[in-house]
């Protein structure tokens, strides 16, 4: 499949993307790796040592109770990776199966589905993602995946749907078709990696948004509240700016590079891929 | 054109029923009790009876939904059940222009700062201006404005006091601009590259060249002929773009301290007043819906090549 997807599609990986792909993998080991290389225990607090600077011993400075604010950064790329990989996860095998269903055999099926996405689509950003963890009482990890994930999915579905219209036409599926196979196997076989592109390259973009979504949702305080995000640092960081502006600075910094790498690597994958038409035209 | 519009307005009207559906489920399943959490355990009975009873959680689910769908259609969106005579549209109307007003004044700075530099761009690709705007593009998608709220306040209102500190009594525009740049920087970042992607794919029509080859000025050339052509689909863009400003106003508020719905929400939540929650997240998704039905119908409008038949 991988080799299906890049055959004859040679345009260069760009030194952008490329920077994008290192800051990725970057991010991905420090996730893996946190307990291992953080300096403190992440349950770790000093109260004699509250909202220090920057030294030597806590090379970030501490928060407000006193604990280490590197440690607590490393461990927030953990919950970044884990929301950022299995949202996306969730959200494209949803969409893609649904929105293979929705394309390939069309009708009532076609159309429940696609008012479905649409009503969740009416539903700006991170709003419908606020309610449901409203309703969830305890924000946890778990909740803001799921939450994230409700709403996610319909973006793949339409874009997947849009890639089997065009696709279903063509002769290798009548070909198929003619050869007495059944429907699964036309669709999940021979026409699936034939539009995996688009898909790979939305899903890549849709990390990003993901990681950025889990980080508004802790600024608001309704993202996880059993572990340490960057969002949550930078929110207790906020209210204690005039004071410390550095804890608010870092964790801003750690989201930001996140995001602008998986972007890079995002627009490189693009680029790669040709994808540019059939992504813009379902935006 | 009427066709399509009556289909439009027939598919929104699908959209808004699920929604509202979709809103009230959502909210039923909800574990715990929403009069303790209103009045807290400790409520006394009678207390407790008569907020059951305003809430109508009394009644069968059927007949709230039914008398929910009432609310809706009044415009009330129900009463406040723990301040009396008070309806949610009461609460709404109050905070909406704050938001409202927020939303406006960073689509300006958006268009300020879009404009000029998506034109340069594209009117010299792969020069330094047009990589300096994909940078600055990049970074305004990147930098989560719940980080460059607080370094704006830093840098201007702490070390430079030269605008006002948030929740200050200073009202009016000094204590917009924060915001709105703030929550302005991506939306001006995505209609710089959406600018310069279209003034490049207009700018290399011929009735361009023909303006040229009658002798135009190249100033009329690119804003009265190419500009004005390119401008479509950033309509569109920024039709789409007014549910994230919606959204993004939920942070910036709570970033400024600035009243507003995105304030109004959080309070809701956190008080974990269903009425409120339910009232902000319907006229959200109302207004979004209703924004993206309008920006449709323009489109069409305004480019004759669009034809819905």
């Amino acid at each position: 499949m991988i080799v299906n997807l890049f055959k004859g599609r040679t345009r260069a990986f760009g030194p952008l993307a490329r920077l994008g792909a290192v800051v990725t993998l970057g991010v991905i080991l420090v996730a893996l790796l946190a307990p291992y290389i953080a300096p403190y225990d992440l349950n770790f607090v000093d109260i004699t040592r509250q909202l220090e600077p920057p030294s030597s011993t806590h090379w970030l400075g501490t928060d407000e109770n006193g604990g280490d604010v590197f440690t607590h950064m490393l461990h927030g790329a953990r919950v970044a990776v884990l929301v950022g990989l299995s949202t996306v996860g969730i959200c494209s095998t949803v969409g893609i199966i649904l929105g293979s269903i929705s394309g390939y055999f069309g009708g009532w099926v076609d159309e429940i589905i696609m008012r479905v996405t649409e009503i969740l689509m009416a539903f700006p950003g991170i709003l419908l993602a606020i309610l449901l963890i409203f309703i969830t009482q305890e924000p946890s990890l778990l909740a803001v995946i799921g939450a994230l994930s409700v709403s996610g999915w319909a973006g793949y579905a339409r874009l997947v749907r849009g890639q089997i219209l065009s696709e279903r036409e063509r002769d290798y599926v009548e070909a198929g078709k003619a050869m007495g196979y059944p429907s699964r196997r036309i669709l999940f076989v021979h026409i699936l990696p034939n539009i995996m592109a688009p898909v790979i390259v939305q899903a890549t973009f849709g990390v990003a948004g993901a990681i950025l979504a889990e980080a508004s949702l802790s600024f608001l305080g309704l993202g996880p509240q059993d572990t340490s995000s960057w969002g949550s640092l930078l929110d207790q960081g906020a209210s204690y700016f005039l004071l410390t502006p550095y804890l608010a600075i870092f964790p801003g910094i750690a989201i930001m590079l996140t995001v602008l790498g998986i972007n890079f690597l995002g627009d490189g994958l693009r680029d790669m891929l040709d994808t540019r038409r059939s992504i813009e035209a379902e935006h | 054109m009427l066709r399509f519009l009556i289909r439009r307005l027939f598919t929104s009207l699908i959209v808004i029923f699920g929604v509202v559906t979709l809103v009230f489920g959502a909210l039923r399943l909800a574990p715990g009790d929403p009069v303790e959490s209103i009045l807290g355990e400790e409520a006394l009975e009678v207390d407790k009876a008569q907020m059951r009873e305003c809430l109508r959680l009394d009644k069968s689910v059927p007949e709230q939904y039914a008398l929910f769908w009432g609310d809706v259609a009044s415009g009330t969106f129900g009463e406040l059940c723990n301040e009396r005579g008070v309806t949610v549209s009461d609460k709404l109307k109050a905070n909406l222009p704050s938001t409202i007003e927020l939303a406006l004044a960073s689509m300006l700075v958006a268009l300020l700062i879009a404009f000029p530099l998506g034109i340069a761009a594209s009117l010299k690709p792969y020069s330094w201006i047009d990589n300096t705007s994909a940078v600055v593009a990049l970074l305004g998608i990147s930098i989560p404005n719940f980080w460059l709220g607080p370094m704006l306040l830093i840098l201007f209102s702490l070390t430079l006091k030269a605008l006002p500190n948030p929740g200050s009594s200073v009202t009016g525009l000094t204590a917009l601009i924060l915001p709105a740049i703030t929550l302005g920087s991506a939306l001006s970042a995505k209609l710089t590259r959406m600018l310069r992607s279209s003034m490049l794919e207009v700018l290399n029509q011929d009735f361009v060249r023909t303006a040229r080859a009658k002798g135009l000025r190249e100033r009329t050339v690119i804003l009265k002929h190419a500009l004005r052509n390119a401008l479509m689909p950033v309509t569109t863009v920024l039709g789409m773009q007014l549910g994230a400003l919606l959204t993004g106003a939920l942070i910036v508020e709570k970033v400024f301290a600035r009243a507003g719905l995105g304030m109004l929400l959080l309070d809701g939540i956190e008080q974990r007043n269903y009425l409120i929650v339910q009232g902000c997240v319907l006229l959200i998704a109302f207004i979004y819906v209703f924004v993206n039905v309008i920006t449709d119908i323009v489109y069409g409008l305004i480019d004759p090549r669009i034809r819905y038949d």
